[in-house]
């Protein structure tokens, strides 16, 4: 016999090649951001970080996330609702399209919108010439290609959540007179809040490092398409150390975003 | 509902009450229930699981559509194709369905506005609905804080809220323990009693038909077997289901004098006198075992049977026999040891004529 039953600890009873990839593994995920931190030029940060251009790619890229995701909750939360409560011919292929963005390549993604919406993109050149609207290389591209790269992770999150909830209370609604919006929007969203607040975060961190859409779509003009990710990109080819630093925000805002919804996910479920 | 003057049969005239043919057809499944109500009746749909009570109830509701050859009118108005929310029906469903996330008083509340009532007005109904359930002090909570009957109130009163002039009930004490039970089944009583329009449960327990019911309909495999006064229904049972339920053996053969015939040729004595085909029933209760062949019996009934299997009733045993005729007897733990009754053995069975009742088929 070896460790007595019931007595050991949790790792008293791993056995080893599960146990050391598992802490490889912790290490791999962890190491990386640590060296961040043991790199990181402390003394030149306030210098490093006072730049106007920092934060204005910080409040970019807060603003076009959140747009991004506000877009995502809009057009994305009907979208799971009828991949969820409406039988229809081609539903499978429908859902499969929409998680299409998730492995997609990003760039793809990119190029894909600028022959979409670009100047002369199938859609694009007639929002050109008939509203003169100009999408890519703008603020609003940045928005668009933050929001197709990051709505499907909300969509596959809140369809979860439909189905896992009862579709009766929509019923019950409808027996008490709700037309089948109204029990949408007085039963059924305040039901599946938690998983549109879990969907929104996922997309929210999804778009906010969002980088091969952005780049390719909306280009890399600092004060209006220059992202945080974009920043780090550029100054990590002539100044590493500032790229560590701008490295270092991006960090804390993850990581405060967390702990902000760490008790909120806890309460939720 | 204690009135015996109150109309009981289904025969409902043109107009007032409630008067459809549920046919809904699923698959290999075909329901196919005529219902007709006055206003003030409580009907009950009786039946086992899968009979397809709850989708009558639902067809009612207008949450299931109707097959070719339904209809449903409901104080002369056709609805057959009026969608759920706009018809005037109210459902209790069996596990409540109450709003989670909306306290007992918004959740009363939620029909009247959805039906157009402003905020203020129709959460100053809810709070007079509750209070006539007694929950006036509950009217804050949520759903989750409130006690089974308490929830089953609160459903009570949101689908009363909406002034229905059906209102349907599925199961509506299944989801109690025994003892919440008998409290909220005298409450249902009463306000079914006061409910001024057509009333329709579902239940598989017939305690609860019997007890909130003016009128029995009995569903097995889609289909109606039987109906009638609860009263009616249980004294003259027509299917093993409904024998089963209120505890009579039942036979069904051909009369002829002061006998039955079986199709299996076991013949049965009765009091009544009658000629044709007709069902047997006595309760189990009725039956007198006896180890040997008893000699000095008046008992004009004797049959030669087998115990098959024995289960404790109460402070009763009942003992399934089969051999001449299949029955259950009931008896006295001390009477099954003295005759050391135990599966397998041998045992003779009598009952008296005068203990049976035949009726014509």
């Amino acid at each position: 016999m070896r460790a007595p039953r019931g007595s050991g600890t949790a790792t008293g009873g791993a056995p080893l090649p599960l146990l050391v990839p598992a802490l490889i593994g912790l290490a791999f995920l962890v190491l990386p951001l640590v060296a961040l931190l043991l790199r990181a030029p402390w003394s030149s940060m306030p210098g490093l970080l006072t730049g106007t251009e920092v934060w204005q790619a910080l409040r970019l890229s807060l603003i076009c996330a959140t747009a991004a995701t506000v877009v995502s909750m809009v057009i994305g939360v009907p979208l799971a609702w009828l991949l969820a409560r409406v039988e229809f011919p081609g539903r499978g292929l429908v859902r499969a399209l929409v998680t299409l963005p998730l492995v997609l390549p990003p760039v793809v993604g990119g190029v894909a919108l600028l022959m979409a919406l670009g100047r002369n993109g199938v859609v694009g050149q007639w929002l050109d010439s008939w509203f003169g609207i100009t999408l890519p290389f703008t603020t609003t591209g940045v928005i668009i290609a933050e929001a197709f790269v990051a709505m499907p992770f909300l969509v596959i999150s809140v369809e979860g959540t439909l189905r896992a909830a009862d579709p009766r209370y929509e019923e019950a609604a409808t027996t008490l007179g709700a037309s089948r919006f109204t029990a949408f929007r007085r039963v059924t969203l305040p039901l599946i809040a938690p998983g549109i607040a879990a969907g929104a975060v996922l997309a929210w961190a999804r778009a906010l490092g969002e980088f091969g859409a952005t780049i390719t779509f909306a280009g890399n003009f600092p004060g209006r398409t220059q992202t945080m990710p974009l920043a780090v990109y550029l100054a990590l080819q002539n100044d590493p150390e500032a790229a560590i630093a701008l490295s270092l925000v991006l960090l804390a805002v993850s990581i405060a975003v967390l702990a902000g919804l760490r008790d909120r996910w806890m309460t939720a479920s | 509902m204690t009135d015996v003057t109150k109309a009981s049969t289904p025969e409902v005239p043109s107009g007032e009450g409630l008067d459809a043919r549920l046919v809904v057809e699923r698959g290999a499944f075909r329901l196919d229930v005529p219902l007709a109500a006055a206003p003030g009746d409580v009907v009950a749909l009786l039946g086992p699981n899968g009979a397809g009570k709850t989708t009558a109830l639902r067809a009612l509701a207008g949450l299931v559509p109707l097959s070719d050859g339904g209809r449903l009118r409901l104080d002369g108005r056709e609805l057959d194709r009026t969608p759920p929310e706009s018809r005037p029906v109210g459902v209790v469903f069996q596990d409540y369905l109450l709003f989670p996330h909306l306290s007992a008083l918004d959740n009363v509340a939620f029909g009247p506005r959805c039906r157009g009532t402003g905020k203020a007005e129709a959460r100053a109904q809810a709070a007079i609905w509750l209070e006539r359930m007694g929950l006036s002090e509950h009217a804050g909570a949520k759903p989750r804080r409130l006690s089974g009957g308490q929830a089953q109130r609160v459903a009570l009163a949101r689908a009363l809220a909406t002034h229905p002039r059906l209102l349907l009930l599925d199961e509506p004490l299944a989801a109690l323990d025994a003892r919440t039970r008998l409290d909220v089944r005298a409450q249902l009583r009463r306000h079914l009693a006061d409910f001024e329009a057509v009333a329709v449960l579902v239940t598989h327990d017939p305690l609860d038909a019997m007890v909130l019911a003016d009128h029995l309909v009995v569903i097995e495999e889609g289909r109606v077997v039987q109906e009638g006064t609860p009263g009616h229904v249980a004294r003259h049972p027509r299917t093993d289901y409904i024998a089963h339920l209120v505890g009579l053996n039942l036979y069904r053969g051909r009369a002829k004098g002061h006998t039955v015939r079986l199709d299996d040729g076991a013949v049965i004595t009765t009091a009544e006198e009658l000629t044709g085909p007709a069902f047997v029933a006595f309760p189990p209760s009725a039956v007198t075992l006896h180890r040997d062949r008893p000699t000095g019996s008046s008992a004009r009934n004797l049959w030669r049977c087998e115990v098959a299997g024995m289960e404790t009733h109460g402070d009763r045993i009942r003992a399934a026999l089969t051999g001449e005729l299949p029955l259950a007897a009931d008896l006295t733990t001390v009477a099954a040891a003295e005759l050391d009754l135990h599966a397998g053995a041998t045992v003779w069975a009598t009952v008296k004529a005068t203990q049976t009742r035949a009726y014509h088929d």
